[in-house]
């Protein structure tokens, strides 16, 4: 099923917490309908996963859910998220994942017995497809361990899967190390919308068939994240990353064209354009996640969030108690903040606040006003395929960029405007998508396996 | 203009097919190899690298001038005198074992090669026997080991370790770098020098070949 209409057309209507597609999960837990809860993610200190090591992963697990928990219940949070994201040994094995699942689905089965804490816990396996030059993305060890381990923690309990999928990625990062738009656009806008739908067409069937866990779905955390990262340390250019962001969620909307519900997965900054094309609920990460990375975006993330995660923190201890309750905590008072404002009345005003106060600082969180969200969006379904999509996607970041520079409100460097001329151009310059995919397959095929992507 | 000044020109704006057609121009004109890659080649990096340090180009600008500089040295480099081309040194790189990251590896390979390094990239999720195995066959001066994962930061100590027990640990020069590595981490695995940034790993790589005056981050 292709969206070809916008599922929130009116910006008004964007807001957190309220999502027209709600979805119910876990320990009575319903996402979307009114309320934005903590996601909190969590994970190991230095150790080596191995198996003399595994009685101590899992007292670290165990100890870092309890925390959580009782901080959850100590701060009367009117429902959690807790994110596993498996780590790459524990997806390479997957009954140590599935383990780990069902101890973590415990706690919450305790805290809702004796607390009435609603939850949720999303599970996300990590995409170890990659793991060979050029990836073998549809058979092989790497993808039955990634196929079991879904299974595996779905059937341990876990209450909604997401992943992080990587088809695609082996041309993007080469292709933005040297700014070569064809290249990321290929990667990005070719590739890896027929990785996501070949993997969440099986991601969503495994939920299907045990019939409990919802399909979340999936980021372009390698793609967009990647290179907000790189234009953080003045690798890339800032409207560089801010043009990927928005071209990144034409692939991951695959995901719910084939079967994913939400919530969208914290790290995926895309998730605006997702809730506003597909009206489905999304978890974002911001301002509090500044335990995991630093993001020009902490504020104007949390605009249209109907979960707001911390990303991922160890397990280290601060004077607190330990970091993962510490940033419990942290999330429990966003989410206050804004469900009282919401439930006043306030809920949009707020939201204009948390956007007003990044988007004129950065291109990147320009992306995510409500105002460039809506209008990505509108670009996206209004275009027919993925690859034209993924342009015309690229194209209107482009001109929400240079309307605001025009305005006064954005301000770029020289350095900056001269690439956005240039990304412009490249966009403009495009061929058709069977000469593009030619070009790759002539000047990248030691890079990418075409029967990856269903290419003989 | 002559070639020389139009090459300089080439090689900093990234043009390698320039780059490459002029260096063979130059040469087809009688200009000396060594004196073109003495006064324009390298000047040309130079100032990209400046450049790029004081935040005045990005990482692909660099790249670029980088695969320009390439092909006018494969032009050139056939005519040099025996000697005057060597290698700045062999590095084995590789993500450790557990994590699947590589886009600071590669851009580390990547500034590496630009800096003449020759290169040999194990890839992700490397064992340490693999490493070893590596520091044998290719008999590298520098072994450099990459993390994203704090958890896979471990891994870095096990690689030193079965570098030790192969008894072959004192045959390279060991440095590690990723987001979640720190100076102090180095200094207990016994690495012999860290890097938080990929120009910087440059600096050190020849800082361990003696280029330059070891820095802080040299042990």
């Amino acid at each position: 099923m292709q969206y070809r209409a916008l599922a929130i057309p009116d910006p008004r209507q964007l807001v957190y917490g309220r999502s027209p597609r709600p979805v119910k999960c876990g320990f009575d837990l319903e996402i979307g309908g009114g309320l934005v809860f903590p996601e909190v993610n969590f994970t190991l200190p230095a150790i080596e996963i191995r198996a003399d090591t595994w009685s101590e992963v899992m007292a670290q697990y165990h100890e870092m859910a309890g925390n959580i928990v009782r901080r959850a219940v100590a701060l009367q949070v009117p429902g959690i998220v807790l994110e596993f994201e498996l780590l790459p040994p524990m997806t390479a094995n997957p009954p140590w994942g599935a383990e780990i699942t069902r101890l973590l689905r415990q706690h919450l089965a305790e805290a809702y017995d004796r607390h009435g804490l609603r939850s949720a816990l999303r599970v996300t396996p990590t995409d170890i497809r990659d793991q060979t030059r050029p990836p073998v993305l549809r058979e092989g060890a790497p993808w039955e361990n990634l196929a079991r381990s879904f299974e595996m923690c779905i059937e341990a309990g876990a209450d909604i899967v997401s992943i992080e999928s990587v088809g695609g990625k082996e041309l993007h990062d080469p292709g933005l190390m040297y700014a070569d738009l064809r290249q990321i656009v290929f990667a990005v806008g070719v590739l890896a919308p027929r990785d996501t739908a070949w993997l969440w067409d099986r991601i969503s069937q495994m939920c299907g068939a045990q019939g409990r866990a919802i399909p979340g779905g999936d980021s372009a955390c390698g793609f967009a994240n990647t290179a907000m990262q790189l234009a953080h340390q003045k690798m890339l250019p800032e409207v560089l990353a801010a043009v990927v962001r928005a071209m990144s969620a034409v692939r991951s909307l695959v995901a719910f064209e084939h079967g994913a519900v939400g919530p969208s997965k914290d790290c995926a900054y895309e998730g605006p354009v997702i809730k506003a094309i597909t009206g489905c609920p999304i978890s974002m990460e911001g301002k509090s996640a500044s335990c995991a990375h630093f993001s020009p975006i902490g504020n104007v993330a949390a605009c249209v969030c109907d979960l707001w995660s911390n990303e991922s923190v160890q397990n280290v201890r601060l004077l607190s108690g330990s970091a993962p309750e510490a940033y419990t905590e942290l999330l429990a008072y966003d989410c206050r903040l804004m469900n009282i404002a919401a439930s006043q009345g306030h809920g949009l005003l707020l939201r204009d606040w948390l956007s007003q106060s990044d988007e004129d600082l950065s291109a990147q969180a320009a992306m995510l006003s409500p105002a460039a969200t809506c209008r990505i969006a509108g670009a996206i379904v209004n275009a027919d395929d993925q690859y034209q999509r993924t342009i015309a996607a690229g194209k209107s970041a482009v001109c929400e960029l240079r309307e605001r520079a025009a305005a006064g409100r954005l301000k770029l460097s020289a350095k900056e405007k001269q690439w956005l001329d240039r990304i412009e151009a490249e966009l403009s310059a495009l061929p058709g998508e069977d000469d593009l995919r030619a070009e790759m397959l002539d000047r990248c095929a030691d890079l990418f396996a075409p029967r990856s992507y269903g290419w003989e | 203009m002559d070639q020389a000044y139009e090459l300089y020109d080439a090689i900093l704006s990234g043009n390698a097919k320039a780059a490459g057609a002029l260096a063979q121009e130059a040469i087809d004109n009688g200009a000396d190899p060594g004196g073109m890659v003495a006064s324009r080649m390298i000047p040309a990096m130079d100032e990209v690298g400046r450049r790029f340090e004081c935040g005045d180009c990005y990482v692909p600008e660099l790249l670029l001038a980088g695969r320009a500089m390439k092909a006018a040295l494969n032009v050139v480099r056939p005519l040099l005198a025996a000697g005057a081309t060597e290698r700045a040194g062999t590095v084995v790189i590789g993500t450790v074992q557990g994590d699947l990251h590589d886009i600071g590896k590669n851009l580390v390979t990547a500034v590496l090669e630009g800096a003449g390094f020759l290169v040999h990239d194990l890839g992700v999720d490397v064992p340490a026997a693999r490493f070893v195995e590596a520091v044998k066959e290719k008999q590298p001066d520098i072994l450099a080991l990459s993390a994203l994962l704090t958890v896979t930061l471990p891994a870095m100590k096990s690689t030193l370790d079965a570098l030790a027990r192969a008894q072959v640990r004192h045959r390279v020069k060991v440095m590690v770098g990723g987001a979640p590595v720190t100076r102090q981490y180095a200094d207990e695995i016994g690495a012999d020098a860290y890097s938080d940034n990929a120009f910087g790993a440059v600096k050190l790589a020849r800082a361990l070949m003696g280029e330059n005056p070891p820095c802080s981050t040299v042990r």
